[in-house]
């Protein structure tokens, strides 16, 4: 048993318009505190308008053992990006 | 399979790509990160002692506002180093104690005292432009948290080192009083911040295998020759001497060349014996104690309010 407090994993959104990035973590006993931690530590220069903290054993990742499997679904289908079709160079806004 | 796996991490590091905390790695990578991070941690949170010192001196508001705001940063870049070197597993709690138990250092410039106001100039301007001259190639790190912890870590260090020229290039176009202080503050600071790179590349036995894992970018004495390149121009232009009698550029190089380091006082001040080790290593443990109280409350407030709400948390994720 860890003798630190939980580890919260702390998102800022910088503005308006854009979605929250991981900024990275703070130990705190509790969400509150865990927020104000973040606040203090992440936006000491109006680096964001919004922050979450989501505890860090809430996360579900992907393994990094089994990441060529998981992700190889996409990696044959080019036909998913603009790019594979080719377009009459007359044709334009397309 | 383990010979899988070393190749995945050696190809990772061929094409340049960034270790996940996730990622297998060799041990010895693990351990030679967690002690660099930890002791990269623990530099961030004793360098605020000798500057906390002037806190309550500052010679004016503005001054006093800015000094607050450093030392502020220091410890958050404390916890981002902290952060950073805990995602290879370690925990916050051991590192304070390795730190409290003398089994893991700090950088020895924080065991040499500030002295005068001047001091705090020279801090910001040499010793804070050392270490940006070293995490600025951190940022290319192959390990993706302490890399991510430097760029954060660069863009709020630059803030502390033009803070620190300011104050000695005021001081340096002050009375004569105000002139002799800033000249002394940089008569002390000099080496030592010249040592910060450490020992010079034939003596550095760990720093070949850094460089192979891509932890390190550049060799000590590489990195010393910038700052040192940097730095002269700026000292001239506040009209401030650097001691160093052999100090000159040379045409054939494209280099300043300075005097010989003197190493021996380096160790002394590594082995423990600097002007402020024990000071520096009582105080920190009595920081730590004395805050017990206020890490108990916390909890206990905490629990407190768990216990009567349960569920309603401020907020929803959208």
């Amino acid at each position: 048993m860890s003798r630190d407090w939980p580890l919260w994993e702390v998102f800022v959104r910088s503005r308006r318009g854009l979605s929250h990035i991981h900024a990275g973590s703070v130990h705190a006993p509790d969400a509150q505190m865990a927020l104000r931690n973040a606040r203090d530590l992440y936006t000491r220069r109006q680096e964001g308008v919004s922050i979450w903290v989501v505890s860090s054993s809430a996360i579900t990742a992907s393994s990094p053992d089994e990441k060529d499997p998981f992700f190889a679904p996409a990696a044959d289908k080019a036909y998913r990006h603009p790019t594979f079709y080719d377009i009459p160079s007359e044709v334009q806004t397309l | 399979m383990e010979s899988d796996l070393a190749a995945g991490f050696e190809r990772l590091l061929n094409t340049d790509q960034r270790i996940e905390p996730r990622d297998w790695m060799p041990e010895a990578y693990r351990a030679t990160l967690i002690r660099q991070i930890a002791q990269h941690a623990h530099s961030e949170i004793i360098g605020m002692q000798p500057e906390g010192n002037w806190i309550s001196r500052a010679p004016s508001l503005r001054r006093k506002a800015t000094l607050i705001a450093k030392v502020q940063d220091e410890a958050g870049h404390g916890l981002y180093l902290y952060g950073a070197c805990e995602t290879l597993g370690v925990d916050r709690a051991d590192l304070l104690d390795l730190l409290h138990s003398g089994q893991q250092k700090y950088s020895s410039i924080f065991n040499y005292p500030t002295l005068s106001w001047a001091d705090i100039g020279a801090v910001g301007w040499l010793v804070d432009g050392a270490a940006i001259t070293n995490q600025v190639a951190l940022c290319r790190c192959s390990y993706g948290p302490y890399a991510r912890a430097m760029v954060r870590i660069c863009k709020e260090e630059s803030f502390h080192q033009r803070q620190g020229f300011d104050i000695l290039n005021t001081l340096a176009h002050g009375t004569p009083a105000q002139q002799a202080m800033a000249q002394d503050a940089v008569d002390r600071w000099w080496w030592p911040s010249l040592m910060m790179f450490g020992p010079p590349d034939d003596a550095s036995p760990h720093s070949a295998q850094s460089m192979a894992w891509r932890i390190k970018r550049h060799s000590n004495d590489e990195l010393r020759q910038k700052f040192v390149d940097i730095t002269v121009p700026q000292a001239a232009a506040a009209g401030l001497s650097l001691p160093d009698p052999e100090l000159r550029w040379n045409e054939q190089r494209g280099h300043y060349d300075i005097g010989p380091i003197d190493w021996a006082e380096f160790w002394r001040v590594v082995k423990g014996d600097g002007p402020c080790n024990r000071q520096r290593m009582e105080r920190r443990v009595q920081a730590h104690e004395e805050g017990r109280w206020v890490r108990e409350a916390a909890v206990a407030h905490a629990a407190k309010h768990s216990k009567r709400s349960g569920a309603d948390q401020a907020g929803t994720a959208a």
